[in-house]
């Protein structure tokens, strides 16, 4: 059978988007004077020292440990803090409501380079700079706003007349919510932790700027591979391996509810 | 069930509910004005009304979803009005299938019983008897989303009524229902209410619902309650021509008439003398009602008025038809059994006995009807 004139479009295009990611894998097997020396379309002599440094090197490892304490800590935030506030907006009537819940996504419009100077300032008055839960909230800023706006629009979709049966049969809003209406929204829920989960991972800017070596993330990290003697090329591609696969991971969880996310729950 | 109630209430005695000058405005709309209404246990409570008559309405404030914006409900002598819906003794079913989608059939229908804090043992007890009751007995480890639509609102009405509250609310509960369906339901609900101690107020559009339910009726129409009383008796007496609307399916016909000395004048042609119901009328002018299903187009009777008529549009309902005909001084609706076809534009005869006849006075008040008495064949 003759692969549709699509499907052939489709693989070319599947084959582009995959090569700088097939690239990097193959820098990360290789070392540097093998990667210096000539060009091969695959690792003609694997190896896996790039990645026995990472792991075996605390001041590596410790990155993705520190980039993953925050982001859990500011997944955790998000949610939270947008359920409830998510909740209010899909079923009260109050007043400023519909422009209280826009001004939450005008947040997200405003540059993360303006409100850097503020929150370090912040940070440093409280002592907060250089730890975990810095960087967790520096990241609710752009987060929470989004994380309403997702739940908003899965919450819309779950008929009104079910909060009220459950009124009706005596729960008690806290019980509804947690043991009725949540599972009800996993799937929206579960976008959102992604969406939280994906900015928070590759945000850079805050991430630097507000920790310096307890709570450094891997992004700042990698910086360290430029160093005078020059580039460590395999270091590099294998800690970028590394930083793609929690993602990846996440992806595969939320795959058949990403679109809805996108479209802020409205599908 | 009953010994849930024995300790709440002493159950030879009939519960009331009554509103008092129930008013419900959102922003500028009048959703209902002034209700003064009375409730009782003893029979089911049907109110009639059309689509956005104030039905829902009515029954959100009765199960304290909504406040009114004035007036007050009592509950067998108690204020209950600003009590939280979490806080009444309730029950409701939606014209929609609600459950909760993520719990079993079994878990939605105990679930009342769970929160109100009753013993594994018992909770399970109740549960099945109520989904027997039901016919869902067999489904109870499914989910809701796993049912077909009436076993969805079979669910519904078990996590109704499993509770066994004071007040039970259904509204519309059978509208989203295929015909067939509905039957069943319905000759199975008469019987559970039947049983059932607690207030049952019921909404719907069909007056033929109605009137297989029985018990007592509420007309309500705009936010307004027209006639309220038992239902038989506001059948066969309509107090005003809203009434008489709202309350045939399809709409009451109207004719205008003249009365004087004795004889009553239709149109130009139709003269005939005062049936017996009619015969204390005062001369003037009339509006005669006559329901649909006592229009034939064959003669029944030797006191049948003959009209002339013109066929406009026939539509076929069911195992009935519906022919729309033009008198020349009335428009009416004869409805037939079984599936007639009548040209459209075709000259026909349509008999009515003058003894059908609802007599209203210019304002739309009943003057004269048939019935006192006589129980009039119903519609389908």
């Amino acid at each position: 059978m003759i692969p549709k004139k699509r499907t052939i479009l489709l693989a070319f295009y599947f084959g582009l988007l995959l090569l700088p990611i097939y690239w990097m894998l193959n820098m990360s097997l290789r070392t540097n004077a093998d990667i210096l020396s000539v060009l091969t379309l695959y690792p003609t002599d694997p190896t896996l020292v790039n990645y026995i440094k990472i792991f075996t090197d605390a001041s590596w490892y410790s990155g993705y440990i520190n980039s993953m304490i925050y982001v859990a800590m500011n997944t955790t935030i998000s949610l939270t803090v947008a359920l409830p506030a998510a909740y209010a907006f899909s079923r009260y009537r109050f007043v400023g409501d519909k422009q209280i819940f826009f001004w939450l996504l005008t947040n997200r419009m405003a540059p993360a380079a303006v409100f850097l100077l503020p929150f370090f300032q912040l940070y440093s008055t409280l002592g907060l700079i250089d730890t975990h839960i810095a960087v967790a909230l520096a990241h609710c800023l752009f987060n929470v706003p989004l994380a309403v706006w997702i739940l908003e629009g899965f919450m819309s979709g779950i008929p009104r007349e079910i909060d009220e049966t459950a009124f009706i049969d005596g729960y008690s809003l806290p019980r509804f919510f947690i043991t009725v209406f949540i599972p009800l929204i996993r799937a929206g829920v579960g976008v959102t932790a992604f969406f939280c989960f994906m900015f928070s991972w590759v945000e850079l800017l805050f991430a630097r700027t507000l920790t310096v070596t307890n709570a450094k993330p891997i992004g700042a990290i990698m910086t360290r591979t430029i160093s005078a003697t020059g580039l460590d090329w395999g270091l590099m591609a294998a800690a970028g391996v590394l930083t793609i696969v929690p993602g990846a991971l996440v992806i595969w969880f939320v795959r058949n509810h990403m679109a809805k996310g996108f479209a802020l729950g409205r599908v | 069930m009953s010994e849930i109630r024995s300790d709440k209430h002493t159950p030879e005695k009939p519960e009331t509910l009554l509103l008092r000058n129930i008013d419900k405005v959102v922003g500028r709309d009048v959703h209902l004005e002034n209700i003064n209404l009375e409730f009782e246990s003893s029979a089911i409570n049907v109110v009639l009304g059309r689509t956005l008559s104030g039905k829902t309405s009515l029954l959100r404030i009765l199960a304290g979803l909504d406040r009114p914006t004035r007036g007050t409900i009592e509950i067998n002598g108690k204020d209950v009005t600003g009590v939280s819906v979490r806080k009444r003794s309730v029950a409701m079913v939606y014209q929609q299938f609600i459950n909760y989608p993520s719990l079993s059939i079994y878990e939605n229908i105990a679930s009342p019983l769970k929160i109100a804090g009753f013993k594994k043992a018992e909770i399970d007890r109740h549960v099945r008897k109520t989904a027997e009751m039901l016919h869902i007995d067999d489904l109870l480890d499914r989910l809701p989303t796993e049912l077909s639509g009436g076993q969805q609102q079979r669910t519904a009405i078990a996590r109704a009524l499993v509770k066994d509250a004071e007040l039970l609310l259904l509204d519309e509960p059978l509208v989203n229902l295929d015909y067939k369906l509905r039957e069943e339901l319905r000759l199975e609900l008469q019987e559970i209410f039947r049983q059932h101690k607690s207030i049952v107020v019921y909404t719907t559009t069909e007056p033929s619902e109605a009137l297989m339910l029985e018990g007592n009726i509420v007309l309500i129409d705009q936010g307004c309650v027209i006639q309220s009383g038992p239902t038989r008796k506001v059948y066969h007496n309509p107090a005003a021509l809203k009434a008489a609307e709202i309350f045939s399916d399809p709409p009451i016909n109207y004719i205008d008439a003249t009365v004087q000395a004795g004889t009553a004048c239709l149109g130009q042609d139709i003269e005939f003398p005062l049936p017996p119901h009619m015969s204390s009328l005062l001369s003037g002018e009339y509006i005669f009602g006559v329901r649909s299903s006592h229009l034939f187009l064959l003669r029944t009777g030797e006191s049948d008025l003959e009209m002339h008529a013109k066929v406009e549009l026939s539509e076929i309902n069911g195992s009935e038809t519906f022919i729309h005909v033009d008198c020349g001084y009335c428009q009416m609706v004869v409805q037939e059994d079984g599936v007639r076809s009548a040209r459209i534009g075709a000259e026909i005869k349509v008999y009515v006995s003058p003894s059908c006849f609802f007599v209203y006075n210019k304002e739309g008040n009943l003057v004269a009807s048939p019935s006192n008495g006589v129980v009039q064949p119903m519609p389908g």
